[in-house]
């Protein structure tokens, strides 16, 4: 059968580096970082009352799923999205569609996908790859965060695709129909830069910056509340979300402080610049919370719940500052 | 994080490389290739310390006939009853009975044909406990997390 030639770039986020391949394929070559800001990719929510692993949610991006759709519709791309109940129609509508040449964008758990290391294969319900190519029983996939193209076997690919549990894909494909040629990012830009600030500053407790102060107050709390052990696991799954694959460094900070700074040039805007500069300064502090926490969970004395929490209300202050700041920003640009 | 400063400590991505953005010499946003960082290997050995607990606890059960081996599989399989429904399309109450050895011990070849497919396995398999857990975790691809100051 056939493959189409692709671009493939390897990128830190999945679902905002899958949006970037499929845009740059169909002619509007897009960084990942301009796409993930334009979809208003960063965020930050603590939901104690929904349990993952038995721990509390915690998520330094928006909701799966937000990036492409506030993307492709800021640029007025013609969509095609389609889930199924019945997973060898699915299979077999992704075959018809590649023969027509069309590159398709799954929803994926990684815990079927054999190429994922096996470390990292955990039940995650919300990995975008693009499908590319078949040859005989395997799919030739364009996976955002690999470095090279990879086979995956029929089989796998569609166990992947119809994963249970939350965020459960269904079989979720979707391809760009159309996509117009985008003359001026300005007007999408500037809808991103605001989506996300009222994101972080929303008046949620558990979405943004409240959500970072729900957290650092909870946290000395944690030990007495799950238990010596449990509470390290805790930690350690807050690094995880932070760190592990696919955020590109402290918790999706670095990816968006490089889109403000491309957003800066082409919006002829150098405070932008500046906030930027901050961005990768509380960055850089959350990888320093990364350390101090991964200590905390070896039981290491010297660094307590207490500690950590202050570092996560400090950080809530300087995100709080930076985002009215950019708030602020975005209403001159408007003018 | 300025590239120079970019970690490169092997772990959970074993011979696998993922990008990071940081910043070159000017001062620009650049994406640099990362082998890995020792706080994530740390973290995500934990999270796998946290199964092979709980494991151990199942194999416990299941030697002294409190639960079935399902309950192991299910477990190593990283699903709890409701993960496992929704999978195999059990209902839960049911699952739940399965975790039984005494309802397990009769269930019929089909059912059990089901459950092993699932999870990558034969029936003769299913039946027993495995003589070791195989989880990441012990294919030594992993830091001992101490080289970050």
């Amino acid at each position: 059968m056939s493959v189409i030639d692709f671009p493939h770039k390897q990128a830190a986020h999945c679902e905002s580096g899958a949006t970037a391949s499929l845009l740059s394929h169909a002619g509007v070559p897009l960084s990942e970082a301009m796409v993930f800001g334009i979809g208003a990719g960063i965020f930050f929510g603590y939901v104690p009352f929904v349990k993952l692993n038995g721990f509390p949610l915690t998520t330094y991006r928006s909701r799966p799923g937000a990036i492409f759709s506030r993307v492709t519709k800021n640029l007025n791309c013609v969509v095609k999205q389609k889930r199924y109940r019945n997973p060898k129609q699915a299979m077999v509508e992704l075959d018809q569609l590649l023969e027509r040449g069309i590159v398709v964008g799954l929803q994926t758990s990684v815990f079927w996908l054999p190429y994922i290391p096996a470390a990292l294969r955990f039940h995650f319900n919300a990995h975008n790859l693009i499908v590319i190519g078949k040859e005989k029983d395997n799919y030739l996939i364009s996976d955002p965060v690999a470095p090279e193209l990879v086979w995956c076997p029929a089989q796998d690919l569609e166990n992947a695709r119809f994963a249970q549990g939350a965020l459960a894909p269904k079989g979720r494909c979707y391809y760009l129909d159309q996509v117009p040629g985008c003359g001026n990012l300005a007007q999408p830009i500037v809808q991103g830069i605001r989506s996300v600030c009222s994101d972080m500053l929303a008046p949620i407790p558990v979405a943004g910056v409240r959500g970072m102060r729900l957290m650092a107050r909870s946290m000395p709390k944690w030990e007495q509340k799950y238990g010596q052990r449990r509470a390290r696991y805790c930690l350690a799954q807050l690094v995880r979300m932070q760190e592990e694959i696919g955020t590109g460094g402290a918790g999706f900070r670095f990816i968006y402080a490089a889109f403000l700074q491309e957003a800066a040039t082409h919006l002829h805007t150098p405070q932008l610049e500046t906030v930027a500069q901050d961005l990768t300064s509380i960055g850089d502090s959350w990888r320093e919370f990364a350390v101090q926490a991964t200590r905390c969970c070896k039981g290491r004395a010297e660094v307590s719940y207490g500690d950590l929490s202050a570092m996560v209300a400090d950080q809530a202050d300087r995100e709080e500052h930076l985002f009215r700041q950019l708030r602020a920003l975005t209403k001159q640009l408007n003018k | 994080m300025r590239k120079e400063d970019v970690p490169q400590d092997s772990g959970v991505l074993e011979d696998n490389q993922v990008v990071n953005y940081a910043l070159d010499d000017k001062g620009n946003y650049c994406l640099t290739a990362t082998a890995g960082w020792a706080p994530v290997n740390e973290a995500n050995r934990m999270a796998w310390e946290d199964i092979k607990e709980q494991l151990l606890q199942v194999r416990q059960d299941v030697t002294s006939g409190k639960k079935s081996p399902l309950t192991y599989y299910m477990t190593r399989a990283q699903m709890d009853v409701a993960l496992l429904s929704s999978y195999s399309g059990v209902a839960r109450w049911r699952v739940r009975r399965h975790l039984r050895p005494a309802v397990f011990n009769k269930l019929g070849s089909e059912l059990l044909q089901h459950y092993a497919q699932l999870f990558g396995v034969s029936v003769e398999q299913l039946v027993q406990l495995p003589a070791t857990d195989d989880l990441p975790l012990e294919s030594g691809a992993v830091d001992d997390g101490e080289q970050y100051e």
